[in-house]
């Protein structure tokens, strides 16, 4: 079975790449890119560990196959910086040590960031169905919901709204 | 996962070609979000995929004057962003957004949740209710069926080899018409409808229902039309003895299992009282406009 090629737009960068048909875009990023900040979970969609934005939608990356990333826009957890700064969201997960083993906190940043990417203003309560497929088993979601209202309240600041 | 084939035609033609060609099972992509997780699993061992995303007009939502044409892989995300289709079929935008998280809600699709088959499916009963037409392409050229013609049993459809769904077309609401769609589980996301029921009212001036569907997912093998629920509606306003008889109409449709979501007494009961609310919310939307 011949490898498909395909080329595609990652964390800003032209990106090419082989990969089989079965192999998951989350297998094609750990596996063959190297870009092991998004976690498999549960290999089955609930856990939100492995989500990335393509084209704009959040998606979990083990739901998605490898080939199907041609001709799109991948953001992954390593994309969400800019260099060295890092997002207002995941400073906020710093400052309010909204992590404790760490294994969903990739997924959760990727999913806030986006959230805050559609509005700067989300009450707690939309912030927190929007999260709803993002599960963490250490932190209860407290100090996550907080560090990202936070970082809400701070890039609202910037944008000076 | 298991080795798989994959091809993304880029016209239907092409993609019906591909897939009445194929020598063993060939499963079509849309979301993937059911498809994935059966493969991963074993339960399907496909030995192609087709990917239809890449075929011209198979995201997106067009008007024409009687109709919503929704691509057959037009994420949920879509649909709950579309503005027109929000306000014209707001019970198929609340089932279409039920399923699974936001993640999945960019992915996951109608014509994959009604392919999939599940009687539990979240945008069905909605669909089904505004006698939505599902137009189908295959070795044959196309055909329309309602899409209640379209799962014949738990993971089962009637559609034949080569074929797949490309669009739906879901009629303009008339005056005094609108819809709504509840369904019950035991936490508040991320999780399978225990009953789930969409209803889809036409009142006339004087806010008496002059026609109407009722639809109940979770409660039988297929999704089931409860011709005698839209019976106790028409002809009447919502009053204690309509709901009395619409509530026990849904609950003689019912035919449900047992299992860890619910018991058969449990779902039959629920069946009844979001049968009355779902009335409620669309007898409500409908008098407004």
């Amino acid at each position: 079975m011949s490898k498909h090629h395909v080329t595609t737009t990652i964390n800003g960068e032209p990106m090419e790449y082989l990969c089989e048909a079965q192999q998951t875009m989350l297998d094609v990023l750990r596996d063959e890119l190297g870009l092991t900040g998004s976690k498999e979970g549960c290999s089955s969609g609930d856990c939100g560990a492995c989500t990335i934005i393509c084209d704009g939608n959040i998606v979990c990356s083990c739901l998605m196959l490898g080939v199907e990333a041609e001709g799109r826009a991948i953001t992954t957890i390593e994309g969400i910086a800019q260099g060295d700064k890092l997002h207002p969201v995941q400073q906020k997960f710093l400052e309010h040590a909204a992590l404790q083993c760490g294994f969903c906190t990739p997924g959760l940043i990727v999913a806030a960031k986006a959230l805050l990417d559609t509005t700067l203003n989300p009450t707690e309560e939309e912030a927190r169905y929007w999260l709803a497929g993002n599960l963490c088993r250490c932190t209860g979601y407290d100090k996550i919901l907080r560090a990202v209202m936070d970082a809400a309240s701070v890039m609202r600041a910037e944008a000076g709204q | 996962m298991p080795r798989v084939n994959y091809e993304a035609p880029t016209s239907v033609d092409d993609a019906v070609k591909i897939l009445a060609g194929a020598s063993g099972l060939a499963k079509v992509l849309s979301g993937g979000t059911d498809l994935l997780v059966q493969l991963r699993s074993g339960r399907l061992k496909p030995e192609l995929i087709v990917d239809t995303k890449r075929i011209p007009g198979m995201i997106g939502i067009r008007e024409d004057s009687d109709y919503f044409l929704v691509g057959a892989a037009t994420p949920g995300v879509m649909l709950s962003s579309h503005a027109g289709l929000e306000h014209a079929w707001p019970g198929i935008v609340e089932g279409a957004d039920l399923i699974g998280s936001t993640q999945v809600q960019g992915r996951a699709s109608l014509a994959g949740n009604l392919c999939n088959a599940s009687p539990a499916a979240d945008s069905v009963p909605a669909v089904i209710a505004a006698r939505t037409i599902v137009v189908i392409a295959g070795p044959n050229g196309k055909r329309e069926v309602p899409a209640e013609a379209v799962a014949t049993g738990p993971g089962r459809t009637s559609l034949a080899k080569g074929e797949f769904i490309v669009e739906f077309k879901i009629p303009k609401p008339k005056p005094h018409q609108s819809d709504s769609y509840l369904r019950f589980i035991p936490r508040t996301e991320m999780d399978i409808a225990v009953v789930g029921c969409g209803t889809n009212v036409t009142l006339d001036a004087n806010g008496v229902c002059i026609d109407a569907r009722v639809v109940l997912g979770a409660v039988a093998p297929t999704t089931v039309i409860v011709e005698d629920a839209a019976k106790a509606l028409i002809g009447h306003k919502l009053d204690d003895a309509t709901l009395a008889a619409l509530d026990a109409a849904a609950r003689a449709a019912c035919k449900p299992i047992s299992d860890k979501r619910g018991t058969i007494e449990y779902r039959t009961k629920v069946a009844g009282v979001l049968a009355r609310r779902t009335a409620a919310i669309a007898f409500e939307r409908a008098a407004a406009r």
